[in-house]
């Protein structure tokens, strides 16, 4: 009776498919929307924060967030292993900088949380993360965003969405964009691709903003200084609603 | 007796204009006796960075192993060359690692960052890194070598100088030292290329 439930989760389908990961991919995709749009100087990833009733504090709720001063992440599908996966990249984060210290170049880390989310798809009594993943980094090489997966895949995308309204969002991002945006832009596309999904109503407390801009600079003894990212405070969010309307 | 001179050694490293130079002798020895004379404790780390390793031979060849295991990782990881500063870290970290059995090295790293600007440091056995402007130096005969070089060293020598001064440097520490000599060899890096230059030196 044990033998039957000693194998993984994911075992393979005679289609050849990992069906538990079809099912996370289920998970994500009926979560809130989320968008990632790279510029030629920066990246924005933004999100819905839809609190389940008016009574919730969601100034605390914390959707887009840093995992070190040069890459941020949003995400679409459940919000505790959204949490764990946080919690594991700004681990990654910290301990190669206790090693080369530096911060990771973005492909790096996205390699380091695919790695451990594809761990999650082939141990014993373990199931797949519930979360896509949107990750913005900026590094020695330019600005990146990355997508990652339940399965552990990942990809670079130049603008994308994830979650509910993935369908229609990049097909309003396909329309939209084009690889010249600059960061303001890519901010003011963003909002209103999210807005076309969008139920009930956008105000600067139901929307979080993450971007990351600037330039890689030299200090005086040739250390590297990285762009940070950080989130958009409800008042900056506010201005670039009024602009929109 | 100390761990430290039980084979003896010694590497020395120097900023010019646009340029590093690292230099080390190739004696090695078990205590008095001296059991070969090609025994180079510098290594490259990347086409613009070497790194020199004095102290106890097996530690010697075992790091110089294990940091190329680690700077080849960080290329097929990262798609690019390692830069001085963040080997300077690595080192670090791969000594701090034994902090209770440490390794008995005292590397040393000379190298030119990406921007070509000259890159030098040293560290301790279990890691402190010492950066420094103008010149670093450790092994049996570092006291010798802080000597030559403060009386020697100036800023700015251009490549062909540089050679000179960190040769004469060397060559004669290690007259003032029995653990070390029986010849040298002194690498010049500059954005173009790399000379290894082997120097004859007293044969005692």
């Amino acid at each position: 009776m044990a033998d039957r439930y000693s194998f993984s989760l994911t075992t393979f389908s005679p289609s050849g498919k990992l069906v538990q990961i079809e099912y996370a991919l289920s998970a994500v995709n009926s979560g809130v929307t989320s968008i990632g749009i790279k510029a030629t100087n920066g990246i924005v990833i933004a999100t819905e924060k839809k609190a389940v009733s008016t009574l919730i504090d969601d100034s605390s709720l914390e959707k887009v967030a840093v995992i070190c001063s040069n890459i941020g992440m949003v995400y679409s599908g459940m919000g505790p292993d959204y949490r764990v996966l946080l919690n594991k990249a700004r681990k990654a984060a910290q301990a190669y900088k206790r090693v080369y210290m530096e911060e990771p170049p973005t492909a790096i880390l996205v390699k380091e949380i695919a790695s451990v989310m594809q761990e999650f798809t082939q141990s014993g009594g373990v199931r797949p993360f519930g979360v896509s993943l949107l990750i913005a980094g900026f590094d020695e090489s330019g600005p990146m965003l990355y997508q990652v997966d339940p399965s552990g895949s990942y990809w670079p995308w130049k603008a994308t969405a994830i979650g509910k309204n993935m369908v229609n969002a990049k097909t309003f991002l396909e329309k939209r964009y084009n690889e010249d945006i600059e960061l303001e832009d890519a901010i003011h596309t963003a909002i209103l691709t999210l807005k076309e999904g969008f139920e009930g109503q956008m105000t600067e407390n139901t929307i979080e903003i993450g971007i990351i801009t600037g330039v890689v600079s030299s200090k005086e003894d040739g250390a590297v200084v990285l762009p940070e990212f950080r989130k958009l405070a409800p008042s900056e969010v506010k201005d670039y609603l009024a602009n929109i309307a | 007796m100390s761990i430290m001179e039980y084979n003896g050694g010694a590497v020395v490293a120097m900023v010019g204009k646009n340029c590093v130079a690292i230099a080390c002798d190739k004696r090695l020895g078990v205590q008095a006796m001296t059991i070969s004379t090609e025994f180079k404790k510098t290594f490259q780390a990347t086409p613009k960075t070497y790194i020199g390793l004095p102290g106890l031979a097996t530690d010697v060849q075992t790091l110089a192993e294990k940091f190329r295991f680690k700077v080849n990782m960080y290329r097929l990881k990262e798609e690019r060359e390692i830069e001085p500063r963040t080997l300077a870290h690595l080192v670090s970290s791969t000594l701090y690692e034994r902090r209770f059995g440490p390794w008995f090295v005292e590397p040393v790293i000379a190298g030119l960052d990406k921007e070509n600007r000259p890159f030098i440091c040293s560290t301790d056995l279990i890691g402190c890194i010492n950066f420094a402007k103008d010149f670093v130096v450790s092994g049996t005969t570092s006291n010798q070598l802080y000597g030559m070089c403060e009386s020697l060293w100036e800023p700015d020598l251009e490549p062909e100088d540089l050679f000179e001064t960190i040769s004469q440097s060397l060559m004669n520490a290690v007259d003032r030292d029995c653990l070390s000599g029986w010849g040298a060899e002194v690498t010049v890096i500059t954005p173009d290329k790399i000379i290894t230059r082997t120097l004859k030196s007293r044969q005692d």
